[in-house]
């Protein structure tokens, strides 16, 4: 096994795309001859040339919509954002166009399209930069949306989304692009089911349920609760949509407390979603309310002592667990 | 691959009656509540997609705002089809799914029906990028109003077409108003064929109420962007005769303006270049006529006795493999 970062596995998975399928192009900006805001897609202009790896004018609205026409005459775009922060700039695209045409054509034309780009709050961004998107889009039928924290999960998702025959929305996570983790040797064909949460930590106390950027977070708060004898279960959601409602509820069913720490604000967020789940179907396994660690409902600050207040974090999430538990 | 050139004018004719009869068709629908939503009517603008698909071949990509009735009937898309869809029946275009504003029919090269406006000029860009990514020669044929054209998506779509240099004809069906907003208080251009100078693509104006000249101009258009692949923007006059939608009174207008438009109507021109040629009788117009007229009834009484789409299968057209959310 090798350990690589979470940027070289998207890298790994955007090249062996590229490889396999000629219909495959990347396009957004500064992918090319900058190589990425975030060097994602380091190498890749020299590797498969202008024709496939392609620099767009600052223009989200533009080059969205160009991939989405793309897909309906068969192409697969694989269209970057240089953060989901700029999404909105092409909302009309990513949520009227690309996830409504499958329907509206009566089944006639499916859009197989991915859109790909760093997601949730950063370092000191400020409120422009600094959303988190995944509930907004989550709440449009016809997208499908995953959230990987790991760079195992990154590669292997990524894959699966260039491959499936709707639109996909790859929220990776902004600040995890130089973290490691194992990843298969290269060779070996890494593709990860959209719609599959994964245990990152098994534990009995507590089901704490988190994805993208509050997975390290809980597997760090993990630890200190470890300490005070208290096992947490780490069930990380990995796809938003379609939600792995039977890893949630395997898990609630074992630990019969739950906290879920997401990345978004607190209202009609991924949480409130999952929360609802849990108590519509399996009440009665619940022994102590469910809670939500989120950020504040509030624009993201960008002094950074008020940036952390407005952040989920591993003392929120901890004290949140001592709740539940009743500790 | 039918060439240009091969169209019968005669049957040219005959298609323009057939929009232009179904369209009274589904006027009349609307007001007997048998189709819901809103629709938009084509009745006035019959030569401009008609002169456009005379000037392509039948796998040139053709797609289009709202107002897009005409266009699949021009594509081929049967009236039958068509009406069913405005009734929202499963022998729709669209299977009943998409309604007025969204009619598609793959087969025939139809790509929408697209009801935000300007927001289908980055899908026509795309389109256009895969033909040239392909190394095809196909030409995509982008038809939009005149409200379009101050919409970002708009000034996106272009430059982005500019600089790839895609095989696009940018059609700006001028009908001289967005909704109730005249050109005159909605665009600071004195003309619109000037936005595409912006852009540095090459634009004309062209008479969209006669159909040989809207044939002729993007018929030469098309060939040299067969030759070398690069955009295109062509204004192209025209007029509705009906409201901005089957609600609208129209009352921003004069009757003098709608009366003036309607003497230069397409269909009495073409007619008269036609009979003056010899190439149509009196006779043969009127059987062209009553033909058209049947089949817009026929397709009513089709859209009437299909079956609704099933409410089983609600949920059978979200995700192309069926997931569930």
């Amino acid at each position: 096994m090798r350990e690589i970062t979470y940027r070289q596995a998207l890298n790994e998975a955007l090249a062996e795309e590229l490889e396999r399928d000629p219909n495959v192009f990347l396009m957004g900006e500064e992918v090319a001859e900058y190589h990425g805001a975030y060097k994602v897609s380091q190498g890749l202009l020299e590797r498969f040339g202008p024709k496939r790896i392609i620099d767009t004018p600052i223009s989200e609205n533009g080059f969205a919509g160009l991939g989405v026409g793309a897909a309906m005459v068969g192409l697969r775009p694989i269209i970057e954002f240089m953060t989901f922060s700029f999404s909105f700039v092409a909302f009309d695209q990513v949520v009227n166009n690309a996830p409504n045409m499958f329907t509206m054509s009566g089944g006639q034309f499916n859009i197989p399209i991915t859109f790909r780009g760093p997601n949730g709050p950063a370092h000191q961004l400020g409120a422009t930069h600094s959303h988190a998107t995944e509930p907004l889009y989550a709440n449009v039928p016809g997208l499908k949306i995953c959230t990987p924290a790991t760079p195992r999960d990154a590669k292997g998702l990524l894959k699966t989304a260039v491959r499936d025959n709707n639109p996909v929305l790859v929220l990776e996570a902004e600040l995890l692009y130089s973290s490691k983790g194992i990843v298969e040797p290269l060779g070996e064909e890494l593709l990860i089911p959209l719609g599959q949460a994964e245990v990152k930590r098994e534990g009995s106390d507590v089901s704490i349920i988190c994805y993208s950027q509050t997975v390290p977070l809980a597997l760090a708060a993990a630890v200190q609760l470890e300490e005070e004898n208290i096992s947490s279960e780490i069930v990380d959601l990995r796809s938003i949509k379609p939600l792995d409602e039977k890893a949630i509820f395997d898990s609630v069913a074992k630990t019969h407390r739950v906290v879920i720490v997401e990345q978004d604000r607190p209202f009609c967020g991924v949480g409130a979603e999952v929360c609802y789940r849990i108590q519509k179907d399996i009440f009665d396994e619940l022994d102590a309310p469910i809670i939500r660690v989120s950020q504040e409902d509030v624009p993201t600050a960008y002094n950074e002592r008020l940036e952390k207040a407005v952040l989920p974090s591993a003392d929120k999430l901890i004290a949140a667990v001592k709740k539940v538990c009743y500790a | 691959m039918q060439r240009p050139e091969q169209r019968d004018e005669v049957e040219m004719l005959a298609l323009m009656l057939l929009i232009r009869r179904f369209e009274e068709r589904a006027s009349q629908q609307y007001q007997a509540q048998k189709i819901g939503g809103f629709c938009h009517l084509y009745i006035g603008q019959e030569a401009v997609v008609t002169g456009a698909v005379a000037a392509v071949r039948d796998d040139d990509y053709i797609i289009t705002a709202y107002r897009d009735h005409a266009h699949a009937l021009a594509r081929g898309t049967s009236a039958d089809a068509c009406m069913a869809e405005l009734f929202g029946k499963e022998t729709g275009c669209s299977r009943g799914l998409g309604g007025s504003m969204h009619f598609f029919d793959k087969k025939n090269h139809m790509y929408g029906g697209h009801a935000i406006v300007g927001a289908h000029v980055p899908l026509a860009a795309g389109m256009a990028f895969a033909s040239k990514y392909r190394g095809e020669d196909r030409v995509t044929l982008c038809f939009f109003g005149d409200g379009a054209i101050n919409q970002g998506a708009f000034h996106e779509a272009l430059n982005l077409i500019a600089l790839y240099k895609l095989p696009v004809v940018l059609i700006c069906e001028n009908n001289l108003f967005a909704m109730g907003t005249s050109v005159k208080r909605s665009t600071s251009l004195k003309q619109i064929v000037d936005r595409a100078e912006g852009y540095d693509i090459p634009g004309e104006i062209v008479d969209g109420m006669n159909f040989r000249e809207v044939r002729d101009k993007l018929a030469e258009i098309v060939d040299s962007i067969r030759k070398d692949p690069h955009p295109a923007f062509v204004e192209i006059r025209t007029y509705r005769y009906r409201g901005h939608s089957m609600s609208d009174p129209a009352s921003y207008r004069t009757k003098e303006e709608l009366e003036k438009y309607r003497l230069d109507d397409p269909i009495t021109r073409l007619r008269a270049q036609l009979t003056r040629e010899g190439k149509l009788t009196n006779e043969r117009f009127d059987q062209i006529d009553k033909k058209a007229k049947e089949t817009a009834l026929a397709a009513v009484k089709f859209a009437e006795k299909s079956p609704e789409p099933p409410l089983g299968k609600l949920y059978d057209y979200t995700y192309a493999d069926g997931t569930e959310p």
